[in-house]
C-alpha cells in the first residue's frame, strides 16, 4: 500500500505543473512574434534517417546561419521525427502551427507523410518546402499554394537514370521491382523513358515488400533473361541487398546495375568494391563544381565526418530560398501569409552554391539539372567520398515532368 | 532443355539450391530459437536483435581490430553469447517463474533496446562488409552460377546444426540438459548445476544467433533492422517444427526455404506470405507443429 505511493504523488505533481510549463512557454512564443521558425519534420530513427535526418538539420540551420543575421531576421529551427508515419507527421506539424507558432515546414521524406504535410501546412496557410519525398501528386493533383518541391522526385530520377543509361549503350532492361506504388510508379515511368529512347524491357520481377531480404532468385532470372541493364526499383535497404548481392552472383560486367532511388550515404554503406559500375541520380554531388565545393568546405563542420546527399544540401538551398523571400516581404507579412511567402519564391530566380541558378514553376517545382553519376572503382577514388564520375547532365527544361493539367494552380 | 510446370528445368534448380541457401539461415536462427525454448520455456524475442549484433561484431572486430572473417567467426559468437550470458543472469532469470508473456515482453524490449542503441550509433544505412578473398568468386555447377560463399553457407550451416543436434541428442551433457528441462529440481539434487546449465543454454542459442549474423554479414545489409526482417519467418519455422524440437526446426527452416524458393519462380509476389499460409495449414491440422510433442 505505501510503496505506490511516492509514484503516485510524483505523478501528480508533474500534472500540477505541466500548466504551469506551458504558461511560461506560451507568453514567449507570443513576445518573439517577429522570430521566423522553420521546422524541419524528418526520420530522425528510422530507415531514412541516414539519407534526411540530422543532417537536413545542420544544412537548414547553416543557411540561417549564413542569411538571417545579415538581414536582421530572428529565426529558430526546430526539429522532430515523423517516423515515416502519416498520423505522426500531420499531428507533430499541427502542434507546430498551432501551439510552436512554426512558419515553414522542411525536408519530409516518405511521400504518404509529406503529402499529409502538405494538406495541414495549406489549411493553416503556412509553408511547405519538399526535399525529401520523392511523389511527383506534390506537383500534380495535390499541388499547393503553399508548396515548393525542391531536390527530387520519381520523374526526374526515371529521365535521368532511365534515358541517359540507353543513350550510353544500356538498351536492354530488366527491373527488380518493390510491390508498392513507389516501386511501380519508378519501374512504370523509367520503363516508358527506357522504350522512348528505343530501348527495351525484358522482364520485371515484383517482389513483396517489405519483408524480402533475399534476391538473388530475382537477379538470376534478370541474368536469364539476358539484360544489359539492371533497374533497381526499390529504395534504402532493399538496394543496398541487391547491390551486394548482385556483386556476389557477378552480375557485372555483363549487366549494370542502375539503382533508381540511391544517395551517397547508401554507397558509402556498400564500399566502393561492391557499389563500383553503379548508375545513380541525384541533383547535387559535393565534388560537383566550385560552388558545390565552397558549400561543401562550410558545412563540413556540422556533418559530422559524413557528406550530405541531395535531399539534405537541398534543405539548405530550399530554406535560403524561403529565408530570401521572407527578408523581401518582411517577418511580420510572412507570419501572417504562408501562401503570399511562397508567391515571393516563385516571383524570384533562385540561386545558391547547391543547385547553381533555377526557377520555381507555378505548380511549385524548383527547375535544376540533374546527373547521372557512376560510382568509382576503389582505383579511381582519390580520398573518402570521393565516390562519383559524372556521366550525363540532364538540362532543368528536361529534367522534370512537363506542367501536369491535373494541379489546379497551373489553370488559373 | 526440359521443362517443369513450363519453368526451365537449370532455373528451377537453379531457384531450389537458393532456397536452401536462405533455408540455411532459418534453420540456423530457428535452431537457436528452439534450444532456448525448449530448455528455458523463454519465447527469446531478442533472437533477431543478437543476430544482428553478431554481424555488427564482426564489422567492428574488422575495422578496430583488423580482425578479419575467419576470426570473427569464432570470436562474435563468443563476444555476443558472453552479453547473452550477463542478460540472461540479470534479467530474463527473473521471469522462469512467471507466465510466458512476461518472457516475450521482456525480450521484445530488449530487442528494441537493442537495435535503437545500434541505430542511434552507426545509423541506418549498414557498414560495409567485404567476402573473404579466399570464398570470392563463383563456380559453375551446369545449371547455374554458385557463388562459392553461398556453397559456404549452407556447409556451415548444415555442420553446426548437425552438430548442436549431437550435442543435445547425443552426449552426457545433453542428457542433463534434457533431464533438466523435464524436472529440474530432481537433477539438482543429483548434483548437477541446473541454474548455470540454463545460463550457459541461453549463451549458447545467443551464441548460434550471432555466427549466422557474422555468416550473413558478406550477402546482406548490415543494418541494425537486418534482424527484424528476418525474425517473423523465423518464429514461424519454429511453430511450424514444432516449438522446442530441434531436429523439427532444422528440417523445417530448410524445407521452408524451399518452398519460399519455388514461390519467388511461379508468384513471386507471394513469397512473403507462403511461410505464413503453410504455419496456418499446420497449425489447423497438427497444432504442435510437425515435429512437436503434444502437450
Amino acid at each position: 500500500m505505501t510503496r505506490p505511493m511516492p509514484t503516485r504523488r510524483a505523478t501528480l505533481l508533474g500534472a500540477a505543473t505541466l500548466p504551469l510549463a506551458a504558461g511560461l512557454a506560451a507568453p514567449r512564443a507570443r513576445a518573439a512574434g517577429k522570430t521566423i521558425r522553420i521546422g524541419v519534420l524528418n526520420d530522425m530513427s528510422g530507415p531514412y534517417r541516414d539519407t534526411t535526418g540530422q543532417l537536413s538539420v545542420a544544412c537548414t540551420r547553416l543557411a540561417v546561419a549564413e542569411f538571417a543575421a545579415s538581414k536582421g531576421l530572428t529565426v529558430d529551427v526546430l526539429s522532430a521525427d515523423h517516423q515515416n508515419k502519416p498520423d505522426v507527421g500531420a499531428g507533430i506539424a499541427r502542434q507546430w502551427f498551432d501551439r510552436d507558432d512554426v512558419d515553414m515546414i522542411m525536408d519530409v521524406p516518405t511521400s504518404s507523410v509529406a503529402l499529409a504535410v502538405n494538406s495541414v501546412c495549406r489549411e493553416k496557410n503556412k509553408v511547405f518546402i519538399n526535399s525529401g519525398a520523392a511523389t511527383t501528386a506534390l506537383t500534380g493533383k495535390q499541388c499547393s499554394p503553399n508548396t515548393i518541391h525542391y531536390t527530387y522526385d520519381t520523374w526526374m530520377l526515371a529521365r535521368s537514370t532511365g534515358g541517359n543509361t540507353v543513350k550510353s549503350g544500356g538498351d536492354t532492361w530488366y527491373f527488380v521491382t518493390a510491390d508498392y506504388v513507389f516501386g511501380h510508379e519508378l519501374e512504370e515511368i523509367t520503363a516508358r523513358f527506357v522504350t522512348e529512347a528505343k530501348g527495351k524491357v525484358l522482364g520485371h520481377a515484383i517482389y513483396p515488400f517489405p519483408g524480402t531480404t533475399d534476391f538473388s532468385s530475382f537477379l538470376l532470372a534478370a541474368q536469364a533473361a539476358g539484360a544489359k541493364v539492371l533497374g533497381l526499383a526499390n529504395a534504402g535497404t532493399d538496394t543496398v541487398n541487391c547491390v551486394k548481392q548482385a556483386h556476389e552472383f557477378g552480375l557485372a560486367p555483363a549487366m549494370r546495375v542502375a539503382a533508381l532511388l540511391m544517395t551517397i550515404p547508401d554507397v558509402h554503406a556498400l564500399g566502393l568494391a561492391t557499389a563500383r559500375g553503379l548508375l545513380l541520380t541525384e541533383s547535387f554531388y559535393w565534388n560537383l563544381n566550385d560552388r558545390t565545393r565552397a558549400f561543401t568546405a562550410r558545412a563540413k563542420p556540422a556533418l559530422g565526418g559524413r557528406m550530405a546527399n541531395m535531399i539534405q544540401a537541398g534543405c539548405y538551398a530550399g530554406t535560403l530560398h524561403y529565408l530570401k523571400a521572407v527578408a523581401d516581404i518582411g517577418a511580420d507579412a510572412a507570419k501572417a501569409d504562408g501562401a503570399a511567402v511562397v508567391a515571393r519564391m516563385k516571383a524570384m530566380p533562385t540561386d545558391d552554391d547547391v543547385f547553381g541558378p533555377g526557377k520555381i514553376r507555378a505548380d511549385g517545382q524548383l527547375l535544376v539539372p540533374s546527373y547521372l553519376f557512376e560510382v568509382k572503382t576503389p582505383e579511381q577514388s582519390k580520398g573518402e567520398w570521393d565516390y562519383y564520375n559524372l556521366l550525363a547532365t540532364t538540362a532543368p527544361g528536361e529534367a522534370w515532368q512537363p506542367v501536369d493539367p491535373g494541379c489546379p494552380l497551373v489553370k488559373a | 532443355m526440359f521443362t517443369i510446370f513450363g519453368i526451365p528445368g537449370p532455373l528451377l534448380f537453379g531457384q531450389l539450391l537458393l532456397g536452401l541457401i536462405n533455408g540455411a539461415f532459418y534453420a540456423m536462427l530457428s535452431l537457436g530459437l528452439a534450444v532456448i525454448f525448449g530448455l528455458l520455456n523463454i519465447i527469446n524475442f531478442a533472437h533477431g536483435a543478437l543476430f544482428m549484433m553478431g554481424a555488427f561484431v564482426a564489422w567492428m572486430l574488422l575495422n578496430y581490430a583488423g580482425i578479419g572473417y575467419w576470426w570473427a567467426l569464432l570470436l562474435a559468437p563468443l563476444i555476443v553469447g558472453a552479453f547473452g550470458l550477463v542478460l540472461e543472469r540479470t534479467l530474463i532469470s527473473r521471469l522462469y517463474k512467471l507466465d510466458h508473456l512476461y518472457g516475450l515482453l521482456l525480450t521484445f524490449g530488449l530487442a528494441l533496446v537493442i537495435e535503437g542503441l545500434f541505430r542511434n550509433e552507426y545509423g541506418s544505412s549498414g557498414m560495409p562488409y567485404q567476402i573473404p578473398s579466399a570464398l570470392q568468386g563463383a563456380t559453375n555447377l551446369g545449371f547455374m552460377f554458385l557463388p562459392n560463399y553461398r556453397g559456404w553457407v549452407v556447409v556451415a550451416a548444415l555442420v553446426v546444426c548437425l552438430a548442436t543436434w549431437l550435442l543435445i541428442e547425443k552426449t552426457k551433457l545433453g542428457a542433463m540438459l534434457r533431464a533438466a528441462t523435464e524436472n529440474a529440481p530432481l537433477v539438482q539434487a543429483f548434483g548437477v548445476n541446473v541454474p548455470r546449465m540454463v545460463t550457459l543454454t541461453y549463451a549458447g542459442g545467443v551464441a548460434l544467433a550471432a555466427l549466422a549474423g557474422v555468416l550473413a554479414a558478406p550477402i546482406y545489409s548490415v543494418n541494425p533492422n537486418m534482424g527484424s526482417s528476418f525474425i517473423n519467418t523465423v518464429f514461424a519455422v519454429v511453430v511450424i517444427g514444432g516449438m522446442g524440437s530441434i531436429i523439427g526446426s532444422v528440417l523445417t527452416g530448410f524445407g521452408l526455404g524451399v518452398i519460399e524458393g519455388l514461390t519467388k519462380v511461379f508468384y513471386p509476389e507471394a513469397s512473403a506470405t507462403v511461410v505464413f499460409v503453410v504455419m496456418a495449414i499446420v497449425l489447423l491440422t497438427r497444432p504442435a507443429g510437425l515435429f512437436g510433442k503434444a502437450a
